[in-house]
């Protein structure tokens, strides 16, 4: 198939594989931030193929695994009202609340219903004028302008029916939170190529400055995770700092201006709890005050819902690449897809997921 | 994306014969055992699948299907859309069941039909799922010879729901199942895999492609049947691979084998709208049904020969040896990525849901 089968060739792989492997004098620590990243690493089995001298820690990339549980649990509050349909990308289905899930709602007899645009949710609030539909609207700086403008239009549209509960983050935030960790290994970043496609690169280019350390802006392919590895490594050996960037076919310094313009219109940055790291500030959007009467927080009075993680679980530890999944006592055991103690175990972005999906058992 | 290809084929047959403007829909009472039941079961029911047998209306059939051993398998269908690009509930519940029974290495021989429809369901829809059935059984000859209509109130189905039985007759010295599976054969399917899953998909989220992709439903049962011939005793298992995708038959295949799989991902034959859906859509089309295709295990040095059995055949195009037995690791499928790196591919876990970013 034309542009994927050209990125997935054994015989590029293999000789991009020897050049990291010449270029390497030393062991390197990297984190991939994107957690698609993780699931090409792990699908593909190019962790195991590099050689023993790059360690790749897998990074907060994944927006469900860092949706914290208190905003799981306002989700199943206003999905169990009556007057609700609660609409969301069907990777938040499964992910555990203090008592259940998404799903569980949805069993229970709550009209929970997984849409592919955010656009269609305020489409199902037109056709139901007597309901009121909630779009979870969670994910990083790539889902932003698609989310932005689900409430731009119907703000336009006049479609007061329609709300969106807003659990937004934002990378560089978290990229500064983990480099300024004093138990900190990473050495070197792969840049998220999808989130940089939206925002550009340049906003990285202080952090890099800062932290005196390599990003690369990396695509999902095979072949782009191991041209962008090689490309970090080699700014590693040669004691360079600052952003390169590897996916020139999606990413440009400036990024998309007028997404980021549409974003800015409906969204202002604000401080963000995260799952299993806390709250990180400036490290997320929420909707600007004219947006207000489509906020699902203050139209459904929720910012008393709060909660706290369970102790069992380690994500924080895993979205921060302090631990491998593998390295958590519950994985495999107390923690599987059917029964997951928390989201990375869940979402198809999830490191956890991922080491279980494709048999990673040890 | 449109249902009217299906649509327009099956409306070139006669007319529905319930009077429309009488019974526009199906009522609580056309399942009551009375006098509408029995104009439905005759009128509509028989004058779409009926025959000589089905006609005489009896508690259960009278079979006389030989002294040999027989296959008997049974599959309920809650399929929606009840219509789909290239198929419907009616066809799919016939071909589910004809290949279960195929798979076992049987000659399907008899149906049983089971219909379980909501109050409200349109008569015009029943007509045309009935005529599907009768069109579907035709082509995979088989008789359907006893059946059963229940009618549920409105809110308390989805339209309609089908379950099949079917027997089928096993002839002497046909033995396939995973007890036959040895290391170092060859893994067959027979053609490209995913097209039903996807096409359900997209119709049911209304997910547009430039080229619509169609159901792969079909009876398996003649494609079975030439393999069983074409390789005798080479031929060591059959599995069709529905829900679950061919991941999860194989994972079956593997565990109840106790011997590994090795698959090669490069050889995995796709139609390229399916690939393009499933990168789209996040999903992996190892884990997405089929409804019309088989996963072959045959004897090492027969995999050229039975490739060209299957290749012969319409329902054969594009089958392709996609990896062989391993001794081990016992009950593990293991895929070559295109790459050169390889993973376990596990069992589905829960359903595939699509990514977010």
């Amino acid at each position: 198939m034309k542009y994927v089968d050209e990125y997935r060739d054994e015989a590029a792989a293999t000789s991009l594989l020897e050049a990291i492997r010449q270029r390497a004098t030393r062991r390197w620590t990297l984190m991939e931030i994107c957690g698609g990243q993780t699931h090409t690493l792990v699908k593909f089995g190019i962790d195991r193929m590099l050689p023993d001298e790059i360690e790749l820690v897998h990074g907060p990339g994944c927006p469900v695994c860092v949706t914290p549980l208190e905003m799981i649990d306002r989700a199943i509050a206003v999905a169990r009202r009556d007057e609700v349909i609660f609409t969301s990308f069907g990777d938040m289905l499964r992910v555990p609340g203090s008592d259940t899930d998404l799903l569980g709602v949805k069993a229970q007899g709550g009209d929970v219903r997984i849409i592919y645009s955010p656009l269609d949710a305020v489409t199902l609030a037109k056709k139901h004028p007597e309901k009121e539909v909630v779009f979870f609207a969670v994910g990083f700086e790539t889902t932003a302008p698609a989310n932005a403008m689900a409430v731009w239009t119907a703000r336009r549209e006049g479609v007061e029916n329609f709300s969106m509960l807003v659990s937004h983050v934002l990378v560089p935030p978290a990229m500064e939170a983990i480099l300024a960790d004093p138990a900190n290994r990473v050495q070197g970043f792969l840049a998220a190529g999808h989130v940089c496609a939206v925002m550009g690169y340049d906003e990285y280019e202080p952090l890099a400055r800062k932290h005196r350390t390599p990003m690369v802006v990396t695509g999902f392919e095979p072949l782009d995770l191991l041209q962008g590895i090689l490309m970090t490594v080699e700014m590693l050996e040669e004691g360079r700092f600052g952003v390169e960037n590897q996916y020139a076919r999606a990413v440009t310094r400036d990024g998309n201006r007028s997404a980021q313009k549409l974003v800015d219109e409906v969204f202002e940055v604000s401080d963000r709890k995260w799952r299993g790291i806390g709250e990180i500030p400036g490290s997320g959007f929420g909707l600007r005050d004219e947006y207000a009467p489509w906020d699902a927080m203050r139209k459904f009075r929720m910012e008393g819902i709060s909660a706290d993680e369970p102790e069992e679980c380690h994500a924080g530890e895993v979205l921060r690449g302090l631990m491998k999944p593998l390295d958590c006592p519950a994985f495999g055991t107390r923690c599987t897809p059917e029964n997951p103690l928390g989201a990375p175990m869940v979402s198809s972005e999830g490191a956890c997921a991922a080491y279980f999906q494709y048999g990673r058992t040890g | 994306m449109t249902i009217s290809s299906a649509g327009a084929t099956l409306s070139q047959g006669p007319a529905c014969p319930i009077p429309i403007d009488r019974y526009p829909t199906v009522t609580l009472a056309h399942g009551g055992g009375g006098r509408l039941s029995d104009t439905l079961v005759r009128e509509l029911l028989l004058e779409a699948y009926g025959n000589d047998e089905l006609a005489r209306l009896g508690d259960g059939a009278l079979l006389d299907l030989g002294s040999g051993r027989l296959a008997f398998s049974t599959d309920s269908f809650v399929v929606f859309p009840h219509f789909f690009p290239g198929g419907d509930i009616g066809s799919l519940a016939v071909h589910g069941t004809v290949n279960d029974i195929a798979m076992c290495g049987a000659t399907p021989k008899v149906l049983s039909i089971g219909l379980i429809l909501e109050e409200g369901f349109p008569m015009e829809d029943l007509w045309r799922v009935a005529r599907s059935i009768r069109a579907a059984a035709d082509e995979a000859d088989v008789r359907i010879v006893t059946g059963d209509t229940k009618v549920v109130d409105r809110g308390k189905g989805d339209g309609i729901f089908i379950n099949t039985t079917g027997i089928g007759v096993i002839d002497d010295g046909v033995d396939l199942g995973a007890h036959r599976i040895s290391e170092g054969d060859a893994v067959l399917v027979s053609g490209p895999i995913g097209n039903h899953g996807i096409a359900i998909l997209s119709l049911r989220e209304g997910l547009e492609f430039e080229t619509p992709i169609e159901t792969d439903s079909a009876p398996l049962n003649a494609l079975a049947a030439r393999l069983r011939s074409d390789l005798g005793d080479d031929l060591h298992a059959l599995r069709d691979p529905t829900r679950g995708g061919v991941a999860s038959a194989l994972n079956e295949l593997a565990r109840a084998s106790g011997r590994g799989i090795q698959i090669d991902q490069s050889t995995l034959p796709l139609d390229a709208p399916v690939q393009g859906a499933c990168e789209i859509l996040g999903l992996d089309p190892l884990y997405v049904a089929n409804e019309g295709k088989l996963i072959a295990f045959v004897a090492e040095d027969r995999a050229e020969e039975a490739l060209e059995s299957l290749a012969d055949h319409p329902l054969g195009q594009g089958a392709a040896v996609i990896g062989h037995v391993t001794e081990g690791p016992a009950g593990r499928v293991i895929q070559k990525s295109s790459i050169g790196g390889s993973r376990v591919v596990e069992m589905l876990s829960g359903e595939q849901l699509p990514r977010i970013c």
